[in-house]
């Protein structure tokens, strides 16, 4: 606790603009320790629980599969592979609802487990991974389908294989967000974890600094932390206590209250010399990389009114929201909403047949007081609060207004992709405007209309290269008759005008040709493409090329629309 | 088990437009009691008039425009404008002048721009504008305050008064009528009379006329009610004043006997009703932090030229109007830094 008091007064803290204190409603579900869940009978597990190219199945129907094996494979460099969370049999590979704002079911590998949790053959541990080059812990990171835990679930590997120098490493144990506790309870109970895992990555990046960032609000995981990390004795790492404000968990957010820095907009942190894992993904990799466990289990805030018994439990990924539900005392007569995530960037889930994923942190059944209809939206009254919210400084009411408009050009200059999606500004509007679902909209509507523009672009190239390929396929059939034409000239000279009968016919046909020509020219017709190239002709066709090759060589893709 | 889906933040919000208008209403009661004190019955009447006359005809044109009536009413805001109208009249102004106003506030400012968030004009302060260029006798005969007057008028007189009834007998308009501080002020400057000499006149009190300096300091009053309840940012007010003052003081220190003192100016005529209640109406006004600021002190300047130089006594209600013509124009110049957008400045 000495030290705490101590970092408190030694680092100094910076500001971000806006934000909110709202009402933490974290006690709830913090009065029990972690408990495991019980195993499911069945496993849904999606193909994209990332963000990036879904995974591609390893599995069929009928299939046995072992704890721990890869079910599913990372495609491409944005990707994570997927680990089955229990021992059984696939009895689906098959598109089925998944916790995804659009409502839309995807593909997921279904398994009917055995109850035997009978484990692969797991890579072997690595408790010396000091020894470990960069390059192989990256790998059995990747391997091992870690991905952001706080949330984002963008994949860890894909951040720990920056382009430039790194020279602090941020751990977010913020967990700004009201009701989710699951990494205040991570870092209490199993803070030895978190800082091994910190070790790796710390190694593994070769930073100079690394900050563990908590917010004041949780002194028992700071406690606990501390403790931990003054066990392992890591070289120029700190727990820094931060004051509980509404998003400070925000990447950008928290790296600029522990650094004063601010990552340029439209960057990653990576381009301030930073880079931000969530306390999860840390415990995550140490298990990876000391154990040689994949990612298949995490733990889930149970909370609200909702519920019976509110708590945390560890729970298989792939598990559905029902029977966890079930395991935390299931609904109470007051459940009115099912939120994924948390009151502020959760979003509602219309059903509660949908599958854990990795990233997902909690499950709020919120009462009618809890999650109040907050009537029809009236309109914007431009009173600014929503301004004086934001943590990113945007003017969210120009926004919604341009927003509302369609007008995606002025949404666009106003800031719209700086939006984290916060919900501040509609915490805080008087006029209960739905304003992140307009940003959502927004973005989705420029994001169309991106696509569309180079899907025209990519029309527009290919009609052009296909011009320019079949005048360039017409110019060589030209040379080439033209070559023979004064190939059959020379000849007959040479040979003393000796003609056999084939070259006789040829020259007749060439002769009505001639005619025929020297006819419809007389009528004022010249048919296309009789003549060779003329340079101008030429010249045409290699700017055509040119444009071809610059615009394949996407040149033309950085301009916003 | 299935759920109905609902919109993030799923939570309870803390602010609703109807809380934050109840809250004028309710930081308007210290200003209208003194207003009541002071001059009598008749801002009391005018409000019920004109808050029954706004209430009907926005429930009017909403029905003509096919839109859902109640919310619109529930929202509070045509009480609102016709409340703020009715404490910005002389307590006696004839009662079909206060329905005129109303009726251009609410149909044409309002309504025809779209409603509530669309208007570009603040209707209270159109419609003050429109009834002061049409009958600008009615609009200048103001009452004299209570402790110079003495006869006051009951209730009833003063309803018959207000409904064309005429005076009660005995009474003239002469004994209870008087010019305003701010036209007193006006008409002897320009009588070439000396400030010191305006001064030994028993209309004035400590720093503005007798009972209007108290009457601005139960809108004060009003206003920090706002502020604390977060109704209003400091931001509109704070600047309005400051240009206010930051210009009478100038020119009262270049000439103490021809440009009178800052304080005369903050607590005569709609000055504290105008920088706490009418400038900080947020539809008309600037929305951004910093376009707040200039948007405030210019109102305020303004107030200061066309009070001295200009051709009324009082032009709170023309400065606000000019500057939510630009209000829009000072919010494009003056968005703030977007995160991330420039190097950092905490290091
Ligand atoms: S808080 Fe709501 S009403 Fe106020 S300016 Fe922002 S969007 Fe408009
Ligand atoms: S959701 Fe976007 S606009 Fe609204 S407060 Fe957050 S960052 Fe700002």
């Amino acid at each position: 606790m000495d030290a705490r008091v101590e970092q408190r007064s030694e680092r100094r803290l910076y500001r971000f603009h806006g934000g909110l204190h709202l009402p933490d409603n974290k006690h709830q579900s913090t009065g029990q320790p972690v408990r495991p869940a019980a195993l499911p009978t069945l496993l849904v597990l999606p193909l994209s629980q990332h963000i990036g190219a879904p995974a591609k199945p390893l599995v069929a129907p009928g299939d046995s599969v072992l704890k721990g094996q890869m079910i599913a494979a990372a495609q491409g460099a944005v990707s994570a592979p997927v680990h089955a969370s229990s021992s059984g049999t696939v009895v689906a590979v098959e598109k089925r609802p998944v916790p995804h704002p659009s409502g839309l079911p995807a593909p997921c590998i279904v398994i009917e487990t055995d109850g035997e949790e009978r484990w692969a053959e797991l890579p072997e541990p690595w408790p010396d991974f000091e020894q470990r080059s960069a390059d192989e812990l990256i790998q059995r990171i990747r391997d091992a389908g870690i991905v952001g835990m706080g949330g984002a679930a963008f994949p860890t590997s894909v951040k720990l294989d920056p382009d430039r120098p790194i020279d602090t490493l941020v751990i977010n144990g913020a967990e700004c967000e009201p009701y989710i506790t699951c990494d205040d309870m991570l870092m209490r109970e199993r803070a030895d974890r978190v800082i091994a895992g910190v070790a790796v990555l710390r190694h593994l990046l070769g930073v100079r600094q690394c900050l563990i960032g908590i917010e004041d609000n949780k002194p028992e995981a700071i406690g606990a932390m501390t403790r931990a990390l003054a066990e392992r004795d890591l070289p120029a790492t700190e727990v820094v206590v931060i004051p509980t404000r509404y998003p400070s968990g925000g990447e950008k957010q928290l790296i600029r209250v522990l650094t004063g820095k601010e990552v340029p907009s439209g960057g990653i942190p990576a381009h301030v010399g930073i880079v931000c894992h969530n306390v999860g993904t840390a415990a995550a990799v140490a298990d990876a990389v000391l154990e040689g466990k994949p990612l298949i289990s995490r733990i889930v805030t149970l909370t609200g009114e909702g519920i019976a018994a509110p708590c945390n439990l560890e729970v298989a990924v792939g598990s559905l929201a029902s029977e966890l539900i079930g395991q935390a005392g299931g609904y109470s007569a007051r459940a009115s909403h099912l939120i994924l995530g948390g009151p502020m960037m959760g979003f509602a889930l219309p059903d509660d047949g949908v599958p854990i994923t990795k990233a997902a942190n909690c499950l709020l059944a919120a009462s009618e007081r809890e999650d109040p209809d907050p009537g029809p939206a009236l309109a914007c009254i431009r009173c600014g609060r929503c301004a004086e919210a934001c943590p990113v400084t945007l003017l969210p009411q120009q926004m919604y207004w341009y927003a509302k408009a369609k007008d995606l050009e002025k949404v666009q200059e106003y800031n719209l992709f700086d939006c984290i999606e916060c919900g501040c500004c509609a915490y805080v509007c008087p006029s209960h405007i739905p304003l992140v679902q307009y940003y959502r909209y927004a973005k989705n509507e420029c994001w169309d209309q991106e696509r569309e523009r180079k899907k025209a672009e990519h029309a527009r190239q290919r009609h052009e290269a296909r011009v320019a390929r079949l005048a360039r396929l017409e110019a060589e059939k030209k040379a080439r008759l033209k070559k023979k034409k004064a190939a059959l000239k020379k000849k007959p000279d040479a040979a003393g005008g000796a003609a056999d009968p084939k070259k006789a016919a040829i020259e007749a046909a060439m002769k009505r040709a001639a005619e025929k020509k020297a006819k419809l020219a007389q009528e004022g017709v010249t048919p296309a493409n009789t003549e060779a190239l003329t340079e101008a002709q030429q010249r045409q066709i290699e700017q055509a090329e040119a444009r071809r090759k610059e615009a394949s060589d996407g040149k033309q893709t950085s301009e916003s629309p | 088990m299935h759920f109905s889906i609902t919109n993030s933040p799923h939570t309870d919000r803390p602010n609703s437009v109807v809380e934050n208008m109840l809250w004028v209403i309710i930081a308007l009661v210290p200003g209208t009691i003194a207003l009541t004190w002071y001059f009598g019955w008749g801002v009391v009447i005018h409000m019920v008039l004109a808050g029954v006359a706004a209430i009907a005809a926005e429930a009017f044109v909403l029905r003509l425009r096919r839109r859902p009536v109640k919310p619109a009413i529930a929202d509070l805001s045509a009480l609102v404008t016709a409340l703020l109208f009715a404490v910005a009249i002389p307590p006696l102004l004839p009662w079909w002048i206060t329905l005129i106003g109303i009726l251009f506030a609410i149909i044409v400012v309002k309504q025809l721009y779209g409603g509530l968030g669309y208007n570009p004009f603040n209707p209270a302060m159109a419609a003050y504008v429109l009834v002061l260029v049409s009958y600008p006798v009615d609009m200048t005969t103001w009452l004299a305050p209570r402790m110079l007057d003495p006869h006051p008028l009951d209730f009833l007189q003063t309803l018959g008064v207000i409904f064309g009834q005429g005076l009660p007998q005995g009474m003239t308009w002469d004994a209870m009528t008087s010019a305003t501080p701010l036209d007193v002020m006006r008409t002897e400057l320009d009588m070439n009379k000396m400030i010191s000499e305006i001064r030994q006149s028993p209309l004035w009190g400590d720093f503005g006329g007798r009972g209007w300096e108290w009457v601005g300091n139960w809108f004060l009053l009003g206003g920090l009610i706002l502020l604390y309840k977060r109704v209003i940012t400091w931001r509109i007010p704070v600047a309005f004043l400051g240009g206010l003052l930051v210009m009478a003081m100038l020119f009262h220190f270049l000439d103490q006997e021809a440009y009178p003192f800052g304080l005369f100016h903050v607590f005569s005529g709609g000055t504290i009703l105008g920088a706490f209640f009418i400038a900080t109406d947020p539809v008309t006004a600037s929305t951004t932090p910093r376009g707040q600021l200039i948007y405030g002190a210019l109102i305020g300047i303004l107030i200061y030229i066309i009070r001295t130089w200009g051709g009324y006594p009082d032009a709170v209600a023309f400065a606000v109007l000019l500057m939510n013509l630009a209000a829009p124009t000072i919010d494009y110049y003056t968005q703030p830094r977007v995160f991330g957008h420039r190097e950092a400045d905490g290091e």
